[in-house]
């Protein structure tokens, strides 16, 4: 099989950010257990900056690496600059996915986005 | 990189060549490299040791020396038996009958013949992995040329009631066909006591070498050629022969086959130890495949709420070597069709976990697994949406 990058292991084997936020702003989930793939991203926001972001994931060493390193991403930004983040921007933060593995980091970018329209429903802004 | 322990518990994917294997097949690696089809000693010499090698496979196999053919895998045996049978009995009838947990060098060369115009049956196995003997009388027509059904599962260990099939073939005039990849030196294999026409073996997974096999073929057995050429292998599979590997797996098979009973009960000591230990410490948690009729040194194991590549990404940092049925090990969406045939829902068969122990390993080794799997999993499951901690 072909290997994943130091940075993809460094993330799997110490994620970034796992957990939940109590009383979040807003939460996304996607995925489903059928394939194999969940990931629940929690966002903690004020003045439209994520101030804080966790996340929960079921999945393979693609899946944990790609949610840890979402939340590295989006942490600080504004909520636009957070949906600007595409797949390949988490893959290629990781310094790369193998072909199988690009799957994840749409999911991780599906993640965000979900927890973002969460967000945005709560507060009447759709 | 600091010194880390290693132990390898994934047998059933490969072993390690034994050193005496090894050197029986040295020579004919350096100075004894004769073409075996020449008539001058060098190529005599080397002819001499293919026979010497076919003899020790048909006796461990209790089969005649002139029914055994040497391939190049034990994917290709498969290959060989099923197109071989299929293409010289297609004016008897082009039904093929099989099981839905074969290996994927049976199901997919299955799926190659439907394209070409044959008709398979895929019979479903019970929960814990046995063919079910009912549907498989109800699936044989007059058409049907051949049952191929494995005599021990590669990810779940079941053992097939191949004599019974056998019994069932043999009533309708059926050619029987076995792979018995996993089986051979784990459990006796004797191809008059199951009663088989055809069965394949390969050598790296009995501590030999990888790019051999072999397909016993009953005499008798109408069966078309596999590979075209010169007059290798009886003009059945042409092509200069891989003299070294050969004699590599004629002593590997020998080795493999001395003393099973002792083997076997090395494997399943650990085995048992490994199950007990891990259902025990573990919560939500099964084991897959049936209680007894598993190979002695298969270990298959789902953990609820957790993916398998995790599980064996955590267990390759602490110097465990595993095998998992998940999706992403099998680099398809769908996990394991072996765990899926045995009633797993989608995400218990991500879940799953394969161990298969070897010579090599000790109760050390297991204690070892014992103490590193628990925090593993519970780390793991810390992190799913799926578990919920109370």
């Amino acid at each position: 099989m072909e290997g994943y990058s130091n940075k993809v292991m460094d993330h799997f084997m110490n994620p970034r950010n796992v957990g939940e936020i109590e009383n979040a702003d807003g939460v996304g989930i996607v995925g489903n257990p059928v394939c194999g793939d969940i990931m629940k991203m929690y966002l903690k926001i004020e003045d439209n900056v994520i101030k804080d972001a966790k996340f929960k994931t079921f999945g393979c060493g693609a899946a944990v690496a790609t949610s840890s390193m979402a939340t590295e991403l989006i942490i600080g930004k504004t909520l636009e600059e957070a949906l600007d983040i595409t797949n390949s921007t988490v893959a290629e933060a990781l310094d790369g996915l193998p072909p199988v593995k690009m799957h994840c980091s749409n999911l991780a970018q599906q993640a965000v986005k979900a927890a973002i329209e969460d967000y945005k429903k709560r507060n009447g802004k759709k | 990189m600091f010194s880390m322990r290693e132990i390898y518990l994934d047998h059933a994917a490969t072993t390690k060549l034994k050193k005496e294997v090894l050197n029986t097949m040295l020579p004919f690696l350096t100075e004894q490299y004769g073409n075996p089809s020449t008539i001058y000693t060098l190529g005599r010499e080397a002819k001499k040791a293919i026979d010497k090698s076919r003899e020790q496979v048909a006796k461990a196999l209790n089969a005649k020396p002139n029914e055994i053919f040497f391939t190049g895998s034990g994917t290709e045996s498969d290959n060989w038996a099923i197109k071989g049978i299929a293409y010289a009995n297609k004016e008897k009838g082009k039904h093929i009958i099989t099981s839905n947990i074969e290996h994927h060098a049976i199901i997919h060369t299955c799926k190659f013949l439907q394209k070409e115009g044959f008709d398979i049956t895929y019979v479903p196995v019970d929960n814990e992995g046995i063919i079910n003997l009912e549907e498989l009388k109800m699936a044989i027509r007059p058409d049907t040329i051949l049952i191929s059904v494995m005599l021990a599962n590669n990810e779940i260990g079941t053992i097939q009631p191949i004599k019974e099939i056998s019994k069932i073939a043999k009533e309708h005039r059926i050619y029987l066909h076995t792979d018995a990849v996993q089986a051979v030196g784990s459990i006796p294999v004797d191809v008059e006591d199951l009663g088989v026409d055809l069965l394949s073996l390969s050598g790296h997974k009995i501590y030999g070498p990888k790019g051999v096999g072999v397909l016993y073929i009953k005499s008798g057995t109408k069966i078309s050629p596999f590979i075209h050429g010169g007059g290798q292998e009886r003009g059945k599979r042409a092509g200069t022969e891989n003299v070294a590997n050969i004699v590599g797996i004629g002593k590997a098979i020998e080795l493999a086959t001395k003393d099973i009973p002792e083997y076997s009960a090395h494997l399943q000591q650990l085995r048992d130890m490994a199950i007990e230990g891990i259902l025990k410490q573990i919560p939500h948690t099964r084991l897959n495949g049936h209680p007894e009729k598993r190979l002695p040194g298969n270990v298959n194991i789902s953990f609820e709420y957790i993916e398998g590549e995790s599980i064996l990404l955590m267990l390759d940092s602490k110097g465990i070597s595993a095998s998992s049925g998940s999706a992403c090990t099998s680099g398809s969406l769908d996990p394991s069709h072996v765990l899926l045939a045995i009633g797993l829902p989608h995400e218990i068969a991500h879940g799953s976990l394969r161990l298969t122990f070897g010579e090599e390993n000790t109760k050390e080794d297991v204690k070892y697994l014992l103490e590193t799997l628990p925090p593993i999993i519970e780390g793991l499951r810390k992190m799913s949406p799926l578990y919920n901690q109370s």
